[in-house]
């Protein structure tokens, strides 16, 4: 019996598998989990950014209707801080402990929980408690922290300074700048910014006094490692009786990675009350508690020689880390953004240093792109301001600078080995699709009318699918960096396959799916997803830096692979051949080149678990593990063009096009990696235009509500462009480098790019609002009258 | 204390004692047990919860139940129709409308009532419609598109 050869499904715009529950409200979030008995936590936070607490009255509050309990710093004891998972040489790590009861460090650092058997009850007896604050003076600005004048946060951290540390090699720098023909100078700010998913942060958790187990439902990136941070380091209850479930997640974007005080006070207090609690971010407090992202100070410096060939780069980047140390936050300006300095350029000198520095805010830690985005804007920042110093056309100096197409290893100067990489050709497809020589020549023309229209580029490295464990951890990484997945083949042909990788929006109910039904030839309605709950699925290290396909596909393969060769021994047995001679092809094993002697996938699953007729010394059942440690990061690149107009009477900027040439590798869904790639675009106009986190001087965050923090609206964004070009990374058999953040990376320096162009000014910050754009034309005007 | 409260939900009268200061998303998503309905903000700037109230697309975050006396509403899982999506359903589905699904209830809803205002709406009428509507995953670039594509199977159809 001959069979038609099965459609491959990898590399197809599948419709998602997960959509139909959510296009009709049917999605399970956190906070849809309802379980009866459960009582609600409302916290009471801190509204000074720094003050000690000299006493906690809750006398008033216990007495309120409903109220089940209330608990401040001074109960929990036997609990630890929250840890850093990321330990930098001479790391200074203060404690961090979930209710603060020595002193409160930012807005929103919570000091007592409420526990009641409604919300409202929580919330008013939560207005009774009476915290006595002594005022302390804060500080805020991220490059004031270490100044002598300003407040000390962490007694473990003279003048503020939670790490200092470099990378690369000043000596060379020194000397190629003595040599260049040119050396540009810039101070770069890459602006506070909270990630804001859609679904608030929320968690339930429920105690069973019967048996001691304890269940978290949160909404969580990577629940084993939620799960292994709070029980061991800080609860000290046995791994095994806790069970992290991360069901639908709505959007996380890397703020939904780390252990948070509330999911952890939670799981402590059902212990106690022996009753559920609930809780669920408002958005307020998702402004003040949610760990933000990037604020970095810069000072750069680039040399060039005549030519437009660079010849050495020079940084020194002061991050703010917030007032506490955040589960990976040392990691993201260091070997997350130092390392990418490199960019897609020869840069034959690199020195960075970064000074980590506390201050009276919210903890910053990995935000969409984290680290990359910052490396990006700066490269790209400092080759226009060359373009302009040595009056070369911008277009022309990227060319001029870039690395020459390499398949496997280009080891830059500042640590990593890209896999591999051509990034003319990235570039050269985005000029034709914008059609470049027409877009200047549009420009010329709308000048003439007095129209101010500019035209940016951006080109971008990332490093993806963050690992191998070996090396994270000789970098300060506490843990490995693999991924599990577990295949069960079921005895009637069904596969359920179990997934360390978690989605909250990636899809993955469809694309692990594509990926077991091409390897195993079986339909996809024939496969089950399995992800966010480590009751179900091996350890595993959760989604985030772009690794879920590359990573966490690698290792279903894997799986996918042990089950075919067990099946060929079982085959080969019902078949009367040897194991050799076996071949698996369109859904059946079959003797090689003999499509009709062959056993269907569904009959060797039966066999493997009715063993009448089985090989001698072979075990019963169908079920694979495979843990994936990749020999190396992949490095997906881009590049990306923005045309904008400004109004030369207020300064708003429109964005009139969008294109943008991504190489991700090989694709498994060119409709989802679209999506994604949609999203970051959005999110890096939104750092570009609109969003910013900003804190007054006495560390109050002005922007603390969707009122005054401007995410990207519909209307905000034209259509965008995008397109790709295939380079497959050989770091892993999918050839896949991973597609979550690029638009994140490229985006912003892309619009600015184009504003400057416009307006004709270096200088602007984000977020380039109108009245900031007006200001830079102002003073654009006055150079030029002056000049 | 407590005020009585009665309103149809998706076809089905409901009857509570509620708070006064029950907002109507917590009506529907305590009360009524329909979780559909998400909470994305507190000043409502989201429109996660956005819901059809006589017809009218508005967020239900901005009502106390008990204003909603005698309403008729319709919320995301009162849509499809005997197992069939509606087209604004099955557009977002088709052009990969959404990503972790979450604002999507909302958009489906807001589209709605775009829609019926303005039954070929301009791909600029889209944008500006969805003023009142937040999305973090998809750059809007394919909500837009499933919208023009409900556009287009809704026309066809009358």
């Amino acid at each position: 019996m001959a069979t038609a050869t099965i459609e491959r499904l990898i590399g197809k715009s599948i419709k998602r598998r997960e959509d139909p529950r959510f296009i009709t409200g049917r999605g399970t979030y956190v906070d849809d989990v309802k379980l009866p008995g459960t009582t609600h936590a409302v916290f009471v936070r801190s509204p000074h950014a720094h003050a000690r607490i000299k006493k906690i009255d809750t006398t008033a509050a216990a007495k309120h209707p409903g109220v089940v309990a209330i608990f401040t710093g001074k109960d929990m004891t036997g609990v630890n801080s929250l840890p850093c998972g990321w330990l930098l040489p001479d790391l200074k790590v203060p404690p961090h402990m979930p209710l603060a009861s020595d002193a409160a460090r930012y807005v929103g650092d919570p000091v007592a929980v409420v526990i009641a058997e409604t919300e409202d009850a929580a919330l008013d007896a939560a207005d009774k408690v009476k915290v006595t604050w002594d005022v302390l003076p804060a500080v805020s600005a991220t490059d004031k922290a270490d100044a002598r004048t300003s407040a000390q946060i962490h007694e473990v951290a003279p003048s503020n300074v939670a790490f200092k540390w470099q990378i690369g090699d000043a000596g060379a720098v020194d000397t190629a700048f003595r040599n260049a023909a040119r050396v540009v100078k810039k101070k770069i700010v890459n602006q506070r910014l909270v990630a804001n998913p859609m679904e608030p942060r929320a968690c339930l958790a429920r105690y069973d006094a019967a048996t001691g187990d304890l269940t978290l439902w949160v909404t969580s990136q990577n629940p084993h490692v939620h799960r292994l941070l709070m029980a061991a380091f800080v609860l000290g209850i046995p791994e095994q009786k806790v069970r992290v479930i991360a069901p639908d997640v709505g959007g996380a974007f890397g703020s939904k990675i780390f252990l948070y005080n509330e999911e952890t006070i939670c799981s402590w207090a059902t212990r106690q009350i022996k009753r559920p609690v609930r809780w669920t971010s408002t958005r307020r407090e998702a402004f003040q508690t949610d760990a933000h992202g990037r604020d970095h100070v810069t000072e750069a410096e680039m040399g060039f020689a005549a030519d437009g060939k660079i010849v050495g780069l020079r940084v020194k980047t002061i991050a703010n880390m917030g007032a506490y140390l955040s589960t990976f936050a040392p990691a993201v300006p260091t070997y997350l953004y130092a390392t990418l300095l490199n960019g897609v350029y020869t840069i034959p000198a690199i020195h960075a240093h970064v000074t980590g520095v506390f201050t009276n805010t919210t903890p910053v830690d990995a935000y969409r792109g984290a680290g990359r985005p910052e490396a990006a804007y700066l490269l790209e920042r400092m080759i226009e301001a060359g373009a302009a110093a040595l009056k070369m056309d911008t277009v022309e100096i990227r060319r001029k600078n870039f690395i020459p197409k390499f398949d496997n290893g280009f080891q830059t100067q500042v640590a990593l080995n890209y896999d591999s990489g051509n990034y003319a050709a990235a570039f050269d497809k985005l000029l034709r699709m914008l059609d470049y020589r027409k877009a200047r020549s549009d420009q010329e023309a709308a000048r003439k009318q007095g129209r101010f229209l500019g035209i940016g580029f951006s080109t971008y490295i990332e490093a993806c699918s963050i690992a191998p464990s070996k090396v994270v951890g000789s970098l300060g990484a506490q843990a490995g960096l693999y991924e599990s997945g577990k295949v069960r083949v079921h005895p009637t042909g069904g596969v359920t396959v179990y997934t360390g990788s978690h989605s909250h929006g990636q899809g993955h109910e469809t694309t692990f799916s594509q990926l077991v039904a091409d390897e195993l030839g079986i339909p996809m309605e024939q496969i089950e997803i399995v992800h966010g709950d480590t009751g179900a699925i091996p350890f595993g290290m959760g989604t985030y830096g772009s690794r879920s396909a590359s990573v966490g596909g690698t290792a279903l393969l894997m799986s996918l692979n042990k089950i075919k060769e067990k099946g060929k021994k079982i085959a080969a047995h019902l078949l009367e051949a040897s194991p050799g001679d076996i071949e698996y092809a369109n859904g059946q094993f079959q003797v090689k080149g003999f499509p009709g002697k062959a056993v269907p996938f569904g009959q060797v699953a039966l066999t493997a678990y009715v063993p009448h007729k089985y090989p001698e010394g072979l075990e019963p059942g169908l079920e694979e593990t495979s843990f994936y440690d990749p020999s190396n990061f992949c490095f997906p690149f881009g590049a990306h063009a923005c045309v904008v107009e400004v109004d030369r009477d207020t300064g708003q900027v429109k964005v009139l096009r969008y294109l943008a040439v991504d190489d991700v590798g090989n694709v498994m869904n060119p409709m989802i990696v679209d999506g994604m790639v949609h999203g970051g675009i959005a999110q890096g106009v939104g750092q570009a235009l609109l969003e910013g986190a900003v804190y007054d001087k006495d560390g109050q965050l002005v922007t603390g509500s969707l009122m005054d923090y401007c995410m990207p609206r519909a209307d905000n964004l034209p259509v965008l462009k995008v397109d790709m070009t295939k380079t497959a990374s050989p770091s892993n058999p999918l050839g896949i480098k991973g597609c979550g953040e690029a638009g994140a990376i490229a985006a912003p320096v892309a619009v600015i790019n184009a504003i400057t162009d416009a307006i004709g000014s270096e200088d602007l910050a984000m977020p380039a609002t109108a009245q900031t754009v007006w200001q830079a034309l102002q003073k654009a005007n006055n150079r030029r009258e002056a000049a | 204390m407590k005020l009585p409260v009665k309103m149809t939900i998706n076809g089905q009268m409901y009857s509570h004692e509620v708070e006064p200061r029950l907002l109507l998303v917590h009506y529907i998503r305590e009360t009524v047990g329909l979780t559909g309905t998400h909470v994305g903000c507190d000043t409502s700037q989201c429109g996660a919860c956005t819901i059809l109230m006589g017809g009218q697309a508005v967020k239900a975050c901005n009502f106390f139940a008990v204003q909603c006396d005698g309403a008729k509403i319709t919320t995301i899982e009162g849509l499809a129709k005997n197992g069939e999506l509606h087209p604004i359903q099955q557009g977002f589905w088709e052009k990969h409308g959404l990503q972790c699904g979450f604002c999507t209830p909302g958009m489906i809803l807001a589209a709605h009532q775009m829609l019926e205002r303005y039954p070929k709406p301009s791909e600029e009428q889209i944008r500006h419609q969805l003023e009142g509507n937040l999305c973090r995953c998809t750059g809007y670039h394919n909500i837009v598109k499933a919208i023009q594509w409900a556009a287009e199977q809704m026309a066809g159809k009358k």
